[in-house]
């Protein structure tokens, strides 16, 4: 058992390091370091130029899209090298959000089931940045239950015709491309009538609509289909056969692991060691000590969890359903522990000036962020099913839609 | 990074947990929970045949000369099988006190005997009902013998040996004492777990040799605590799989309404909360089981995180299996109640969780890590 690197790992360390250092933009540094809980400000920079500059050198230098193969814009280095890369990048990982859905879930979608050509021409650009991707998968009626959804695609000639709404689409309003899925024929079961495409997002009859955020900002969005045209050249995977192609996008969801999920922990320690109370520093108040203990076991077990599976990663196996714990706890010790931060600073716990606010008032963004962490990519208790089930071989929830003809499943809001 | 252990020791595992199949079944464990036998000693001398009291220590001083890694992973298949044997007394404490404190003549004249399982030691430290604190030690050392009394002596009724705390004029230190000595008088105590003895000791007028420097006792003290911390964790999260491993089964094959109770969310997401919980303490015991093998400096943060998280992850599935069973769960002659004793006897067996987590938060202050 130990944390050292094998030489050809140690050696690819520093021909990273040595190539951060040299090219990042170390001009945002100052910003990015702050950049916790989807705040990223860069001040007068844009974000999305900046972004995609960092995206592009380093692709020019072959170190984006790491464990994909090179003719499509990778490098096929290994999984241990893409998580060696993940520790390396550090802070200036916050640039790569933009395309956090396109590398990560379009991207090995697109890799298994579109055509040569297609790969040749899509992925090199997604790779340098070039091209950004969003995932069209949930509506106003299917989140948890996305194989309930209902935008419709009809067969028209060589194209299909898609008609209806997708809803939470993150980074629809700065994307070239989109992953659709769609049902095809109502008159099935909910999951057999599915059919997935991918579209330009500049197709005619797409609409997209900004959605303010409970936290006052817009990442996501409602997207209209209004007689959409797709080529059917542009369909993934068979007619009918949607639904394994999402759970493909979907496995790869949990694949990215590696740059282990942020926790606020830090945040939380520092806090508490520069905070005066009415009785002193509140590291030393019994009842704040009890719960830094806690989190403090959580976080670690998170991080040496992550160690675990990228031990297992390095031997050539593949991470399985038990990555789901990550955001399962997480998410809610980040929202308990921003309520515990906001407390101590008693009333001035609601500012959220920065310049007024402790910590620049990071825990008030991780109180009204954290709530969607909680439901992003899979809700907390869709996350227990999935433990329950494929982890611990229970069944199955009962379900009232079983073997029901789709166009016959009832609904509600 | 290699964060797992090796085939090695897994095949190591392997073994110890088919002897422990054939010889520490539950009914061998009711035997000692059901009678006066302070613990079973048929199992012990399987233990000491297969040489696994002695896997830590050095070859020189009669042991296998492994290393920790695989004493974790003993400690791991002993509480999964509720071992009801000194294993935690001998060899998490008293060795490992005489690894800290002793010189070279003590080791020699102490450890093989510990190394081979034909003696059995403990640690007597507490003496007043509450946290161990340096001032709650009352017992004296003076013109070469100690007198005072130690309570909650774990496995005090078949101990050979104790390593004891006690002050002189200087302050703290620690003595071997041989507890085979006429000053030393025994008394069991009854616990929330018969399956572990406990008992308090009396010394009067009783010979010991001092281990370390005079008044670094409290501080050798703590490095064994920690070391024991990590050991006993392994022990809580062996405990906690088999709980959750007992839980999940029920909950397949128990039915209620007509379908298997864990077809049931409420029960469903119960369990999956103790994997959860499970799973973050078994990194963290890893983690402490690397800092412990490299005697890192990070041992007393490693050592506490994964105290705490294994405490708390071996009472949540303890504690959860026995609701998972429903009124079953509650007889004496389900299982559950076994593990729901030792998890919570574990738990404060070094000293409470308040006790911990204040030692966690204390590393958490002096450094920069978080
Ligand atoms: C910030 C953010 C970004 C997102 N980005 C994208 C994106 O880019 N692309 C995209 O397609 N989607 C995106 N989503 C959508 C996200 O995947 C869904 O919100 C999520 O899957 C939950 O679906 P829902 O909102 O319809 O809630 P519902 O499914 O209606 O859930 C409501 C409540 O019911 C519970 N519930 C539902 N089913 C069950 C069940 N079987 N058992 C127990 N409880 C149940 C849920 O846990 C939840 O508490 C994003 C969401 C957020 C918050």
């Amino acid at each position: 058992m130990n944390f050292d690197d094998t030489p050809q790992e140690a050696e690819f360390r520093s021909s990273v390091r040595h190539w951060i250092d040299d090219n990042a933009p170390k001009y945002l540094l100052p910003y990015l370091e702050k950049a916790s809980f989807a705040t990223m400000d860069l001040g007068d920079y844009n974000a999305n130029d900046e972004s995609k500059a960092w995206r592009k050198k380093k692709f020019d230098a072959g170190w984006a899209c790491l464990s994909w193969p090179q003719e499509y814009g990778g490098v096929g280095a290994s999984p241990i090298e893409r998580v060696i890369w993940q520790q390396e990048e550090g802070h200036y990982a916050a640039l790569g959000g933009l395309f956090t859905i396109g590398e990560g879930m379009c991207g090995p979608t697109v890799m298994s089931y579109a055509s040569e050509g297609q790969k040749k021409r899509y992925l090199p650009k997604l790779a340098a940045g070039e091209e950004v991707w969003c995932q069209l998968f949930s509506e106003p009626g299917s989140g948890s239950d996305l194989a309930g959804l209902r935008t419709k695609a009809e067969r028209d000639g060589d194209d299909w015709v898609i008609n209806g709404q997708k809803i939470w689409t993150s980074g629809a309003h700065h994307s070239d491309y989109g992953m659709l899925i769609t049902r095809t024929d109502p008159s099935v079961a909910k999951h057999q009538g599915l059919t997935m495409f991918f579209l330009s997002m500049k197709s005619p009859g797409v609409e997209i609509r900004p959605i303010k955020q409970a936290n006052g900002q817009s990442g996501f969005n409602e997207v209209y289909f209004t007689d959409v045209r797709i080529p059917d050249a542009q369909r993934l995977g068979e007619v009918g056969n949607g639904w394994s192609v999402s759970l493909t996008t979907l496995m790869n969801e949990r694949l990215s692991i590696g740059g282990s999920m942020p926790t606020g922990f830090p945040e939380m320690l520092a806090l508490v060691k520069s905070l005066q109370t009415g009785e002193g520093l509140a590291i030393k108040d019994k009842a704040v000590r009890d719960k830094l203990a806690d989190w403090h076991c959580r976080t670690s077990g998170l991080k040496y969890t992550s160690s675990r599976m990228i031990s297992a990663l390095s031997r050539g196996e593949t991470p399985g359903p038990e990555a789901s714990i990550g955001k399962l706890v997480a998410g809610s010790m980040m929202q308990d522990m921003s309520m515990v931060a906001l407390d101590l600073q008693d009333l001035s716990g609601i500012l959220v000036d920065p310049e007024l606010a402790e910590l620049s008032a990071r825990f008030q963004a991780m109180l009204l962020r954290s709530p969607a962490t909680r439901v992003e990519g899979g809700t907390d208790e869709i996350l227990r099913n999935i433990i329950a089930e494929r982890v611990l071989g229970l069944p199955g929830d009962i379900r009232a839609d079983k073997g029901m003809a789709f166009s016959d499943i009832p609904t509600g809001r | 990074m290699n964060f797992e252990f090796s085939e090695d020791q897994v095949l190591l595992k392997n073994q110890i947990r088919r002897a422990l199949d054939d010889h520490c079944r539950s009914a061998d464990v009711r035997q000692i929970l059901e009678s006066d036998s302070p613990h079973d000693s048929q199992l012990w001398r399987v233990l000491c045949e297969m040489g696994v009291q002695g896997t830590a220590i050095d070859d020189s001083l009669g042991g296998a000369g492994a290393g920790y890694l695989e004493l974790c992973v003993v400690a791991e298949e002993l509480g999964r099988a509720l071992a009801p044997v000194p294993f935690s007394s001998s060899i998490f404490l008293a060795v490992e006190a005489l690894k800290v404190a002793a010189n070279n003549e003590q080791k020699l004249a102490l450890l093989p005997g510990l190394a081979s399982g034909e003696k059995i030691g403990t640690l007597a430290a507490w003496e007043i009902n509450g946290p161990l604190q340096p001032d709650t030690i009352a017992m004296r050392w003076e013109e070469g013998v100690l007198n005072g009394r130690k309570i909650l002596v774990p496995d005090g009724d078949v101990a050979d040996v104790a390593i004891v705390i006690a002050r002189d004029d200087e302050g703290l230190s620690l003595f071997a004492v041989d507890l085979t000595d006429s000053g030393v008088t025994r008394e069991t105590l009854e616990t929330i777990d018969p399956s572990r003895n406990f008992s308090t000791l009396t010394f009067n007028a009783v010979a010991g040799q001092r281990l370390g420097d005079a008044g670094d006792g409290w501080n050798l003290l703590e490095q064994v605590l920690n070391r024991a911390a990590v050991l006993v964790a392994f022990e809580q999260i062996g405990g906690a799989q088999r709980a959750l491993e007992m839980a999940t089964d029920y909950a397949q094959e128990r039915y209620a309404f007509g379908r298997p109770i864990g077809s049931f969310q409420a029960v469903k997401h119960m369990l999956a909360d103790m994997y959860v919980d499970l799973e973050l303490a078994r990194s963290n015991c890893y983690y402490g089981a690397w800092a412990l093998s490299t005697d890192a400096d990070e041992l007393p943060l490693a050592a506490a995180t994964a105290r705490v998280s294994a405490t708390q992850a071996f009472q949540h599935c303890s504690k959860n299996n026995i609701q998972t069973h429903g009124g079953m769960g509650f007889t004496w002659e389900f299982d559950c109640h076994l593990f729901y004793r030792r998890s919570n006897l574990l738990a404060v067996l070094l000293g409470g969780q308040s006790v911990w987590k204040d030692r966690l938060v204390s590393q958490l202050e002096s450094s920069d890590a978080a």
